[in-house]
């Protein structure tokens, strides 16, 4: 039986990350300091763990409403109201979703048609360019510069407009250049957007991890909330990543269209992660937890140490302002992204994420991710210096 | 004090050996200003100087360590003050605390042995005129001390490389 001949062109369409093999082999090494991991090394807080198992042994392991339990959507409506001043129905404009990877791709099959197109940053995360050709449409890269911040501009937006496109995604604060939108910044895309009927799938998962200011969503600038799909979660803010929750808040006709989907894939996000998440956000709502400012507060203090290190080292890099990421330029190695990383990974036993897993325009730069903690970071950068004088 | 000097405090208390400069780099403050910070805190009597946290499970010698619960009888215009000092003089008391509830006062005394915590609560503690009773429990296993776990913790659990 032909197998490969029984899958779809859809399936087969979608490449396999290019450094697959570097992932294989960096998760096989002994003895390697890690800050090529995408997720926070803070255990979920307590009070949070302990609101799931309440939930547990008070028998809630039945399926919860497939938008997601009414506390929770309730909970989730109050943090943007109070956070960012904006109003969202719990029962209408707001659901749970199986991360926001989920939301994502909820996001791409209603909103893209075959041979759509999916504006995207570049670089970004990778699951955008496969979500939008799933759906059938195709990604169109939008080129960002470190010497932007790694901001979108409006005049790249306004070149790559066709009457094919169909979404921009808007990932800020962003993964892996650590680069966010300033308000300014949005309204610049605010002035090219609003001419367009272009919806913005706004990915916030580390809104709540900015260290200059506020995250703004592109939802304040006035005019934009109405086209704008905004996903965030918990996993990054509340060091949650294995509980698997995000959600959405979005208009009701953008909401109702993804919820139909959600229903007949997912069913419903877990029920005690549900609990738990709940907990979550209303814990620090009442100000009674301050876990996310702790977590934040850690984050900034290893930004600044890494950022120093890095330029001490020779490295190029651009100061991150969100996220626990950073993207230092190592093009003065004369190393493509891959040979650095596995190069550093071999001698030094080291491991980033070269910057052209996320879009070519990451090749030249290489992801070190803060999320570890200051004695690893430090142990890390002492042996990356070592590597890199011998260049 | 301000957020920074509070800042600061968490991170010395964490690591005392920490330099002006690298606390200023965490801090986002230049080392100059680390330091002079710290020099006011450590004037205004804020840092009360600079230790080493020891786990004495992994000395050759033997220690013994005992919290001993002490009623005393407080002094007319001195109240607890003098029968405190009279204790912390002694060097075997590591800390001495005035408390609220059933006892007054709370020692941490360390000796080389049982025998030896044991003479000093005979000998010394309780003969005092003042004194009223105490109570000595002695303690077994240190799993935390000042904020640091001394049990093996599990490392990271997360894979090496995620996106």
């Amino acid at each position: 039986m032909n197998i490969d001949a029984l899958i779809s062109q859809k399936a087969k369409a979608i490449q396999p990350s290019p450094i697959r093999r570097f992932f294989d082999l960096a998760n096989a090494m002994e003895g390697t300091v890690s800050l090529g991991i995408g997720e926070p090394d803070f255990v979920t807080p307590w009070h949070i763990r302990d609101a799931a198992m309440a939930s547990m042994r008070a028998g809630e392991t039945a399926y919860t409403p497939n938008a997601g339990t009414p506390r929770l959507r309730q909970a989730v409506a109050d943090y943007l109201y109070a956070r960012f001043g904006l109003s969202y129905d719990p029962k209408t404009e707001i659901f749970i979703t199986v991360g926001a990877s989920e939301a994502i791709d909820l996001a791409m099959r209603v909103l893209v048609d075959p041979s759509d197109e999916v504006l995207i940053p570049d670089p970004s995360y990778i699951s955008y360019s496969p979500g939008a050709l799933l759906a059938g449409g195709k990604s169109v890269l939008l080129p960002t510069y470190a010497e932007d911040g790694f901001a979108l501009r409006g005049d790249v937006l306004q070149s790559a407009l066709t009457p094919r496109s169909k979404a921009l995604v808007l990932p800020y604060p962003n993964n892996p250049t650590g680069g966010i939108m300033t308000r300014p910044q949005l309204e610049e895309l605010a002035a090219v957007l609003e001419k367009t009927d272009l919806p913005v799938i706004s990915d916030e998962i580390y809104g709540e991890l900015t260290y200059a200011g506020d995250h703004v969503s592109i939802a304040q600038i006035p005019g934009m909330k109405e086209r704008t799909i905004l996903i965030s979660g918990f996993s990054k803010a509340f060091a949650m990543t294995g509980w698997r929750l995000g959600f959405v808040a979005a208009d009701r006709r953008f909401v109702s269209q993804m919820l139909k989907v959600h229903q007949y894939v997912i069913m419903c996000a877990s029920t005690m992660s549900q609990a738990a998440a709940a907990e979550a956000l209303n814990g620090m709502l009442r100000g009674e937890f301050d876990d996310v400012e702790k977590m934040r507060r850690a984050y900034d203090q290893r930004r600044r140490y890494i950022y120093d290190r890095l330029n001490r080292m020779g490295l190029r890099c651009f100061e991150p302002r969100g996220a626990f990421y950073i993207f230092p330029d190592i093009t003065s190695t004369g190393l493509t992204s891959e040979q650095f990383a596995e190069s550093l990974l071999r001698e030094e036993r080291v491991a980033v994420v070269p910057g052209n897993a996320f879009g070519s325009r990451g090749e030249g730069f290489v992801r070190c991710s803060y999320a570890a903690s200051l004695k690893n970071i430090e142990e890390a950068m002492d042996r990356m210096e070592r590597f890199v004088k011998r260049f | 004090m301000d957020r920074i000097d509070t800042a600061l405090l968490e991170l010395l208390e964490e690591d005392a050996r920490r330099t002006p400069e690298q606390v200023g780099v965490l801090l986002g403050i230049t080392a100059a200003e680390a330091k002079a910070r710290i020099e006011g805190l450590e004037a205004a009597g804020v840092i009360r100087g600079y230790t080493v946290l020891i786990d004495r499970e992994h000395l050759p010698e033997e220690t013994i360590s005992a919290l001993i619960e002490v009623k005393v009888q407080p002094e007319r215009n001195r109240g607890f003050d003098a029968i405190a000092e009279q204790l912390y003089l002694f060097d075997e008391v590591k800390a001495c605390y005035l408390m609220s509830g059933a006892y007054d006062l709370m020692l941490i005394v360390e000796g080389k042995n049982i025998r030896s915590v044991s003479r000093f609560v005979a000998e010394r503690l309780s003969i005092l005129d003042n004194v009223q009773s105490c109570a000595t429990h002695f303690i077994l296993k240190r799993y935390k001390t000042d904020g640091v776990i001394f049990e093996k913790q599990p490392g990271d659990k997360r894979m090496v490389v995620s996106i």
